[in-house]
């Protein structure tokens, strides 16, 4: 291959009219998905909906798709030099549109901003990445003529860097602790970034939960948020009817979960992979479907409201004016600041994920953490060597249920108020993606996917609709590029010889 | 042996010498409407080599399953004497066989735990005691000093097992990366890890060159001589059988049609009929016997 690299590539003459057609069949499918998606826009008017169309974004997202479709056979020819050259050009212009009101000033800038094809500036910068990726990958292929890689060169490519990643990660666990422990100081750290932080660490939370379930027992749960909801019924129905305080109902409301997990965990034991799926699944929309109609117990779709928020560990209150007891800024001398119960929330789910991740860290050294992981490997094994099956899935449901349960009692309390609308399905579904693409039974790798399923949606609000574009574009994009999820790496829970002595046999 | 005789089972004498572990009385396990194991009873001792032998389909692994717990049989007593008092195995169901009767297995088709190291999968082998010393995970949990030396322990013996399967070197590879030969080793060493007073092998040479087989023979022979415990084995290959065996069960359509020392099966009749086929080749040499495994794998036993 390397011998005559010019000469190893054939380089057919092209055929115009086929070029043409492939990108139009391109245009035609993205015409079919952004009629709808992008064509029509429902707004609310007062006394109804209305519909207003866009088809002039539609036309400017099917032309885009045409000439980005045409560069793509261009590279795939080995014909990169026209790419070349249009891309940078694109590149240009869109930076001076979007750079416009700093360069020229507001005025003329905004009569440029006109020119621009999509109002959004985020699209804008994708169109933007799109054309430098274009660029880059056309300048590459100039230079680097025989550059085709062959697919298993693609796949150790990505397993190098796979590795790579898996080597960082054990820097990166501290290093996203210290980065968790100084945020609320940082200057940009406003009540916008530390809300998506608590919510970005409940997630973390759950799916470190989750990961003892899935990741480690092996047993595909769906219906996981079942017992996030159990949790936080139990603390909000606690807090409302009985006046129990946050700190005495949150052992309770674990408790409460983890007895519905071993519950709902027996009638499933026989059942393995999909069906277990497709069971789990069932039990979590029935816990659902009970709390929206047992309305005497639950207060059915109108919910639980007036949860108490957490007090400073029953020492102090977070308000400007405690009647009856002390106020958290009085206590330490502070001015009053609504930020601080943020913080302290914060500060809180840090605290209460941590100890799931300590947790499950310590338990996969015992012999019940490798009993599980035993099973899910191979569960006829286990019974031939005396490992009771069903009370190892039991503890397993059981301990993952329970800690839903804490993060349950603390969204309650974080909300002030709750309805069987934040139990859904795609609750569950989001949770167990958050497991999945992080990587099966991968501590730091949950951390990374709940960032980005979680965090970049919610900085990317603007975005509106296209916010679950973009949430499906990147759970496509770590399928085709890690299948096993992103950090997919087993640390052995025990080692006969140190870490740094390598056996013959490569693994 | 008849009926009548099993029926003063711990007294008869067990072909191959030795103290009896295990009586199987008239076990029949019937799947419908096949009767995949009809009435066999036999005697297994302790400290001796007892294979079960027999063309495909015979039965064998039925008889294993049913033993280890695995299915519950129709029909028969299956009775363990353990030195801690007699267990009726078919009442013992599942993992309880292993847990509380020490009987332990390994499997045709290998069954590791492949993504867990050759190490862990001694470790987990070793679950119930560990699981007593971690006071059911709470004193594991803080790492008390109890569940420390408890799983020292429990590697030490899981190095033991290492040194003696030569797999010592490998302790810390994925099991699923092993070797064939490495991995049927393993097996039996994990078993071996459970401290079983009954192993119950099934086809532990299947897949292995003959210098691999020739191990495999000395490491069953040490487990025999070593520790004393009984070892029950379904063998196709002859070399082993008839070079460690202590006591042959030869089983065909699911009747036992033999029982005795190997050099007494290798010369009855009705076993040579079996493997061979009917009356033209009965004149043949028992030499034949030997090398007779690939015969009784010929499709008209099916």
């Amino acid at each position: 291959m390397a011998v005559s690299a010019a000469e190893g590539i054939d380089i057919r003459p092209l055929n115009l009219a086929a070029m043409v057609r492939e990108a139009s069949i391109t245009a035609l499918v993205v015409f079919a998905l952004a009629i709808g998606l992008v064509g029509f826009e429902t707004l609310d008017v007062p006394g109804g909906v209305a519909i207003r169309t866009r088809f002039a974004d539609v036309a400017v997202v099917m032309a885009l798709a045409f000439v980005g479709r045409i560069a793509l056979i261009l590279l795939r020819e080995h014909r990169p030099r026209p790419v070349l050259i249009v891309a940078p050009i694109l590149t240009a212009i869109m930076l001076v549109l979007l750079l416009s009101e700093t360069i020229f000033g507001s005025e003329s800038g905004a009569a440029l901003k006109r020119f621009m094809p999509f109002h959004d500036p985020v699209v804008l910068w994708g169109v933007v990445a799109v054309t430098v990726i274009l660029a880059v990958r056309a300048a590459y292929a100039q230079t680097h003529v025989s550059s085709s890689l062959t697919l298993e060169e693609r796949d150790a490519r990505m397993d190098r860097i796979g590795a790579g990643v898996q080597r960082a990660a054990r820097l990166l666990g501290p290093l996203l602790l210290g980065a968790a422990i100084v945020l609320p100081f940082m200057p940009f750290a406003d009540r916008r970034v530390l809300d998506i932080g608590v919510l970005v660490l409940m997630y973390v939370m759950l799916g470190w939960g989750l990961n003892i379930v899935v990741g480690l027992a092996g047993l595909l749960d769906l219906g996981y948020v079942a017992f996030y909801a159990v949790g936080a019924y139990s603390f909000a129905l606690l807090a409302t009817q009985f006046d129990v305080s946050f700190w005495v109902a949150l052992p309770f409301a674990g408790l409460m979960a983890g007895t519905a997990g071993v519950l709902l965990g027996f009638p499933v034991l026989r059942l393995r992979g999909d069906y277990l799926a497709i069971v789990t699944l069932g039990f979590g929309e029935m816990i659902r479907v009970i709390l929206l109609n047992w309305y005497s117990f639950t207060g059915g779709p109108d919910g639980v409201s007036g949860i108490p928020r957490p007090s400073f560990f029953g020492l102090a209150e977070f308000s400007r004016s405690v009647p009856d007891g002390t106020a958290f800024h009085e206590m330490f001398g502070l001015e009053y600041a609504s930020i601080h119960r943020i913080i302290f929330l914060f500060y809180l789910i840090l605290a209460m994920a941590l100890v799931v991740n300590v947790f499950t860290m310590r338990i996969r050294k015992l012999p019940i953490g490798r009993a599980w992981e035993a099973l899910r490997e191979d569960e006829t094994a286990c019974r031939s060597l005396g490992i009771n099956p069903r009370n190892t899935k039991l503890t397993a449901f059981g301990i993952g249920a329970m800690f839903a349960g804490f993060a349950g009692s603390f969204f309650a309390t974080r909300q002030g108020f709750i309805s069987p609308e934040s139990f859904t399905f795609i609750e569950s579904a989001v949770i167990l993606a958050i497991v999945v693409l992080g990587g099966f039974g991968s501590q730091i790798g949950v951390v990374i996917a709940a960032v980005v399923l979680i965090g970049l949606p919610e900085f990317f609000r603007d975005l509106q609709q296209y916010r679950m574009l973009a949430f499906g574009m990147a759970m496509v994009l770590i399928m085709l590029w890690r299948p096993a999820g992103l950090l997919a790496h087993r640390e052995p829970t025990l080692r006969l010889f140190g870490r740094d002595k390598k056996p013959e046999t490569n693994s | 042996m008849s009926a009548a005789d099993s029926f003063a089972a711990p007294v008869a004498e067990v072909p191959g010498g030795g103290q009896t572990l295990l009586t199987v009385e008239h076990l029949t396990m019937r799947f419908g409407g096949l009767v995949a194991i009809d009435d066999v009873s036999f005697l297994g001792a302790d400290g001796r080599i007892t294979a079960i032998i027999g063309p495909n389909g015979a039965g064998k692994t039925t008889l294993f399953n049913c033993l280890t717990g695995f299915y519950k049989p129709t029909v028969g007593r299956l009775t363990l004497h353990h030195p801690e008092g007699e267990f009726l195995l078919e009442r013992l169901e599942g993992y309880r066989t292993a847990q509380k009767a020490s009987v332990a297995r390994t499997f045709q088709n290998i069954r590791l735990f492949p993504r867990m190291t050759v190490l862990e999968n001694l470790i987990v082998a070793q679950h119930n005691k560990l699981m007593r010393a971690s006071g059911f995970t709470a004193a594991g949990l803080f790492g008390l000093k109890v569940y420390r030396d408890a799983e020292a322990k429990a590697v030490d013996l899981a190095r033991y097992w290492l040194d003696h399967t030569k797999l010592t070197e490998k302790a810390d590879v994925e099991a699923g990366n092993l070797p064939y030969g490495d991995q049927r080793r393993l097996e039996i060493a994990r078993a071996m890890c459970t401290e079983p007073v009954l192993l119950c092998l099934d086809e532990p040479a299947a897949g292995l060159n003959p210098r691999e087989s020739h191990d495999l023979n000395d490491l069953l022979r040490y487990i025999r001589n070593e520790h004393k415990i009984g070892i029950l084995l379904i063998e196709h290959d002859m070399s082993v059988v008839m070079e460690i065996s202590d006591h042959i069960i030869v089983l065909d359509y699911g009747r036992k049609i033999s029982d005795g020392t190997p050099k007494a099966v290798r010369n009855d009749p009705a076993v040579i009929r079996a493997y061979l086929g009917q009356e033209e080749h009965e004149e043949l040499p028992p030499e034949i016997m030997a090398g007779a495994d690939n015969a009784g794998r010929s499709p008209d036993d099916a």
